[in-house]
């Protein structure tokens, strides 16, 4: 087997599509078990109280119904979820129960779990359930939050969870010397990952071999599995968790949810497989949300537009409970706020705020899509208030290559250091500009037009990704020559079994079709970080080279002894093992048994995939309607496996975080009710919305941490969205003064802005 | 999110249809296209002992054309209006504002008696039949009646059926060929209800002055309903500049817009005024 | 209660509750999985379904209302072979990613082309607007829509 390198790089169609496009794909909903009862959670209409009573009687009183179960049934300590990032002691005052007991915290929270025959029936007993909660006044808002009058935790005493502080430099002398500060304040919506199939799992107790078997792993199965071993004090090895196909994950899915717990707890208990799918009025009130965030910051620069320094404060509010993401959002506002510009003085904070609304947790650029449209609004407004042009500034901020590696702000208290690992950043703004059409395009800038004014405007951001510390493959040549791969990553729908391959068969010199890849469940490998942080590829992908190399080291031990040569003399090919005297020996010989070899990846410095993104928009002044016109991206990813398929990524991102910069909000009103409770209120973009995106991703810098070269790049192109809508639309609007501080950027803010009333 | 338990018919005359109302009260509900209803039950927000479906009942399928206009069964769906190839002359106003109902799916099931029923102060079906002096056909134990859609609606999602009727069809009156007219709406996304909509006519007299001029306005209200003082801004003059802002501003002081959380009352009146002076235009144009 | 109805072809008789809708019959009693339940209240299109020709959101249909209908899922529109030219243009326009839309966006393209195999990008865009998916962006499913028009119109059109 020759090292190739003829599938890393090609556009291969995906093996995951005929499954899917014939209706023969498995999702969880799919999954049937002999016998098995439907579960459905009773949650609280209530955002804030303190339980009086669930009253169990007339739900159990229906035919078919089998368990109502409550806090009570949970023993004398009822498990939390566990913080899987920055298990800070801070945050543990903070975290859920499984089931609520004594207080509840926001409207969607478990109350209770109904078990029956049928799902109709368990939510016919839903209406039967009766609960008495004695209201408290619920904490909607940062004003509210901070003032304390009411906290949602009376052992912790303070709305005020954490703070995070990101620090460089010496912003006090920076701004006290600077010619230019400029401060503003600005707000970025609730809003939601939203993937298309709701959670949903499937539990099988095996009461006489005390095994657990669960369907609907996803993500971090095997970070879940050790926290569903510690709440149901089971051992790791009861448990087997089954990755069946997953339907889109967007950082919100497969992270530990109550019914992670609750689900395989009531199928031990009535010793009885119980399947529960999420419903899509549940998911929007229960599954995280993302993205409130608060910030009053200021920039210092130069009169030429050097920017001298960023300095201010952030409040996330991050709903009731602190989930498994910890503090990953509010940390990345702060840490990342300076993206991919050369920033040398900076004192950044943010608070993590518990208000009664559904736990807020990481969503696809978590605190990066933020802290982006800050810092992209504050360049354009810096560049306006200097007459500067705004490409110019952005051309004479970007970090260096020859700064790489560079480090960012340092973040406290945890995790602190990271350093970007290179990049061209200016080469891809040029490109971008070009793609773009920037130089003919800038003349429609606050031009009138048909009746709406045109505006542009440019971005660039950089993408963290690939992270640590580690990710296992084993790989298996089986004895009729096929190659089975198993990887600790996981599926969410990005097309992985496809891209594994690939690189698999690259180390290999083996044929694609001979490779089969098999991903997520905890029976493959020892271990497995899974899919987050842009990783798979990084981390799932390396460790694949690294097995490959092992196994071919076996092979060519194996070959040595049939050819009788020494290892270093054996060469391999996709069929043969060949000896210097050009005696050779079928592969198929040397497998009578499968042959194996298992790897694992080591890295703990994360990937910066870096870009540039420009947006063309029109804005109907009457309606406050902003269309978009055109968008246009370019991110250097390193190492590209499969373009066509990085290239599905980017533009789904870019639509992703149109969504956010345009249309979708989380709304609640003052009791802590959420009134987008249907998708029909919530609005994700149609097919109709953003029709022209143009996305293009370029290998121009490999990372130097891992042997592919490859940096993240799953979750890029959707961080400066925001920003850069923004940043159009105040171009577009430049006659009117407008500049927008806030998203989402719906028509009837920007006619506000504009001066209806 | 599964439907609560209940007891389906599907009776196969009108008859038979008003017998079982009449036996189930208003434990009953009738069930057309299901396209409002069916979203209701998933939601638990309704929870009735029986659906009467009225597929299978005949007659109410049909959609009439002739010298006093058009007529809509109940039962006609919304993809049979965009099929019909005389409606388009026969009633152009319909057609364009139909064709902003929902999406493709919702379109090829929801029908016209739906939406009459449900009287969403959004929807384009009722503000059609508000605009336009539509006549709502109900059928009881006593008989026939004849309801002008002024009268129909009451509110939000709010009508004068009494229990025990049903809507059999929708009449509209016979539209003059030189009639000038025009729909907007303006929506989040395509197919979402709107923010507000205006459906507008007016005829011309021999001196080019705007005549009966009927101008209505969708989701500005709790229902949807006609702008006198709009019309009267129109009416007796030249469709021009001047005469197109004093009635898009009398509008945005005429309509009674609900708030929510999707736009404040204030953004909603601007919206009317938009919406009617950019109708009108279209409409001289 | 008892009804009858033909799904992709085949006659099927059973009882059904009237509270079932005609998504959850499919998937639960005859177990044809490809009909996907993404809100079950009428807006992501994930299950829509082919009733007498028409696309249909099989969560807003009972069961019960299906008796005497002509039923095509997204099954009825596959074979083991390969796949039709729709799905094929899909796969090369990586017109999807984690694949759960996917069944509602071919039972919904193939009736519109059924209809209008010369739909426009805009009028493609308008029925499609009906499915949400979250992943692609759309504009790769429009592109292998477009293209799959082709094998709609002419004599080489799929029954």
């Amino acid at each position: 087997m020759k090292p190739g390198n003829l599938l890393i790089g090609a556009p291969m169609e995906r093996v995951e599509d005929p499954r899917f496009l014939r209706g023969a794909a498995r999702f969880v909903a799919d999954v049937n078990l002999e016998g098995q009862a439907h579960a459905v959670i009773a949650r609280s209409s209530i955002a804030h109280g303190h339980i009086r009573a669930i009253e169990t009687g007339d739900a159990l009183a229906i035919p078919g119904v089998r368990a109502v179960i409550t806090a009570h049934d949970l023993g004398p300590e009822v498990p939390v979820i566990p913080l899987r990032l920055q298990p800070l002691a801070a945050l543990e005052p903070f975290r859920q129960p499984m089931l609520a007991h004594g207080k509840v915290r926001f409207v969607g929270e478990p109350l209770a779990v109904i078990v029956a025959d049928s799902p109709q029936i368990a939510e016919d007993a839903l209406e039967r359930i009766g609960v008495e909660i004695e209201p408290l006044p619920a904490i909607v808002d940062r004003a509210r939050a901070e003032a304390g009058e009411t906290v949602l935790f009376e052992d912790h005493g303070s709305n005020v969870a954490i703070r995070w502080t990101a620090m460089r430099g010496d912003a006090e002398r920076a701004f006290a010397n600077a010619d230019y500060v400029r401060r503003e304040t600005f707000r970025i919506q609730r809003h939601a990952a939203l993937f298309m199939e709701p959670r949903g799992l499937v539990a099988q107790w095996d009461a006489t071999a005390r095994k657990l078997t669960l369907w609907g792993a996803a993500k971090v199965v095997f970070a879940n599995r050790r926290i569903l071993a510690a709440s149901m004090g089971l051992t790791e090895q009861q448990i087997e968790m089954i990755e069946v196909d997953v339907g889109g994950g967007f950082g919100s899915r497969g992270e530990f949810y109550p019914e992670d717990f609750l689900i395989p707890f009531a199928a031990r208990l009535l010793n009885r497989p119980v399947k529960w799918i999420e419903d899509r009025r549940e998911h929007l009130m229960t599954a995280n949300h993302a993205r409130e965030t608060e910030c009053e910051v200021e920039i210092a620069a130069t009169t030429d537009g050097r920017i001298l320094g960023l300095r201010g404060r952030s409040w996330t509010d991050n709903g009731a409970y602190i989930r498994t993401n910890g503090s990953v959002a509010p940390r990345n506002v702060a840490q990342f706020m300076s993206g991919p510009y050369d920033i040398e003085n900076i004192a950044l904070s943010t608070i993590q705020l518990t208000t009664n609304k559904t736990p807020a947790g990481t969503y696809r650029g978590p605190g990066r899509f933020e802290g982006d449209f800050v810092r992209e609004r504050l360049i354009d407004l810096m560049a306006k208030d200097l007459g500067v042009d705004r490409v110019e500034i952005r051309r004479r901020n970007l970090v260096r290559e020859t700064q790489m590696p560079y480090p960012l702000a340092t973040i406290t208290p945890y995790e602190s250091a990271t350093e970007l690992d290179g990049g061209d950043y200016r080469e891809l703004l040029d490109r971008c500009l070009e793609d773009f059409g920037w130089a003919e395009k800038v003349k429609l800038d606050g031009q009138l037009v048909d009746g709406r004014y045109h505006g542009i405007a440019i971005g660039c951001f950089i993408e963290g990704g690939g992270a640590g510390p580690s990710e296992n493959a084993r790989m298996a040549l089986e004895t009729d020559g096929s190659i089975s791969v198993y990887v600790g990553s996981a599926s969410v729908g990005q097309g992985i079994e496809t891209i594994m391959a690939q690189i698999a068969g690259d180390a290999l010199g083996a044929p694609f079709d001979r490779i089969r890849v098999r991903h997520g469940s905890t029976g493959h490998v020892a271990d497995g970080g899974g899919s987050y942080h842009s990783r798979s590829t990084v981390m799932g992908g390396s460790a694949i080279v690294l097995a490959a190399e092992k196994l071919k080291d076996k092979l060519r031990h194996v070959a040595a002894g049939a050819l009788g040569c020494e290892a270093g003399e054996v060469s391999l090919d996709s069929d043969a093992a060949r000896g210097p005297s050009d005696k050779s020996v079928a592969l198929s010989e040397l497998s009578k048994t499968p042959m194996t070899a298992e790897a694992t990846f080591h890295c703990t410095k994360m990937t910066y995939a870096y870009g540039s993104l420009a947006a063309h928009v029109a804005v109907d002044a009457k309606t406050g309607q902003v269309e978009v016109i055109d968008v246009v991206s370019i991110k250097d990813v390193g190492r590209i496996i499969n373009p066509a398929t990085l290239h599905g990524q980017a533009v789904g991102a870019i639509v992703q975080g149109l969504g956010g910069a345009l249309l979708e909000h989380l709304v609640y009103d003052d009791e802590g009710q959420l009134l987008t409770g249907t998708l029909a209120d919530y609005m994700m973009p149609g097919a109709d919305c953003f029709p022209n995106i143009r996305a293009t991703v370029v290998e121009l810098k490999p990372s130097p941490h891992n042997p592919l070269g490859a940096k993240g790049g799953g979750e890029g192109e959707i961080i400066p969205v925001g920003g850069v809508i923004a940043n159009a639309v105040a171009a577009a609007l430049a006659d009117f003064g407008v500049e927008p501080l806030e998203l989402p950027l719906s028509p009837p803010r920007i006619w506000a802005l504009i001066g209806g009333s | 999110m599964k439907f609560p338990a209940f007891e389906y018919a599907r009776p196969t005359s009108l008859d038979a249809a008003l017998g079982l109302l009449k036996v189930h009260g208003a434990d009953a509900v009738l069930l057309a296209g299901g396209q409002s209803l069916m979203p209701l039950l998933a939601f638990r927000l309704a929870a009735p002992g029986l659906l009467v479906d009225l597929k299978d009942v005949p007659g109410l399928g049909a959609i009439g054309i002739d010298a006093e206009g058009v007529r809509l069964g109940a039962f006609v769906r919304w993809c049979e209006i965009d099929r019909n190839a005389r409606l388009a002359a026969a009633h152009p106003l319909l057609v364009e504002a139909i064709g902003h109902v929902a999406h493709y799916q919702i379109r090829n099931r929801g029908t016209v008696g739906g939406s009459l029923a449900y009287a969403d102060p959004a929807a384009e079906m009722p503000g059609i039949a508000v605009t336009c002096d539509g006549e709502i056909i109900v059928m009881g134990g006593a008989g026939e009646r004849r309801v002008a859609a002024a009268d129909f609606f009451l509110g939000a999602l709010t009508t004068c059926l009494e229990p025990g009727e049903i809507i059999t069809g929708l009449r509209l009156p016979a539209w003059p060929k030189d009639r000038r007219w025009a729909f907007l709406e303006f929506a989040r996304r395509r197919g979402d209800f709107a923010l507000a909509g205006t459906a507008l006519y007016y005829d011309l007299d021999s001196e080019g002055r705007a005549v009966d001029a009927h101008i209505g306005v969708i989701g500005a209200a709790d229902r949807p309903m006609r702008l006198a003082e709009a019309e009267r801004a129109i009416n007796g003059s030249a469709v021009d500049a001047d005469s197109i802002a004093a009635a898009a501003e009398a509008a945005s002081l005429e309509v009674d817009p609900m708030e929510d959380f999707h736009a404040p009352v204030a953004y909603r009146r601007a919206l009317v005024q938009t919406l009617v002076a950019r109708a009108l235009t279209r409409a001289a144009g | 209660m008892r009804i009858k109805f033909e799904v992709n072809g085949t006659k099927v008789e059973l009882d059904v509750e009237p509270r079932v809708s005609l998504a959850d019959c499919l998937r639960d009693t005859l177990r044809l999985t490809g009909t996907h339940l993404g809100c079950e209240h009428g807006v992501c299109g994930a299950c829509t379904v082919i009733v007498d020709g028409a696309a249909v959101r099989a969560c807003l249909m009972l069961a019960v209302q299906a008796h005497g209908e002509h039923i095509v899922t997204v099954e009825g529109l596959s074979n083991d072979d390969a796949l039709s030219p729709l799905q094929a243009s899909f796969r090369k326009h990586h017109a999807l990613q984690c694949g759960f839309c996917t069944p509602g966006m071919i039972t919904t393209a193939h009736a519109l082309l059924t209809e209008e195999p010369d739909a426009d990008a805009e009028r493609v865009r308008e029925v499609l607007s009906g499915n949400i998916c979250r992943c692609t962006g759309y504009i790769p499913i429009i592109k292998a829509v477009l293209e799959a028009r082709a094998h709609y119109a002419g004599e080489d059109a799929p029954p």
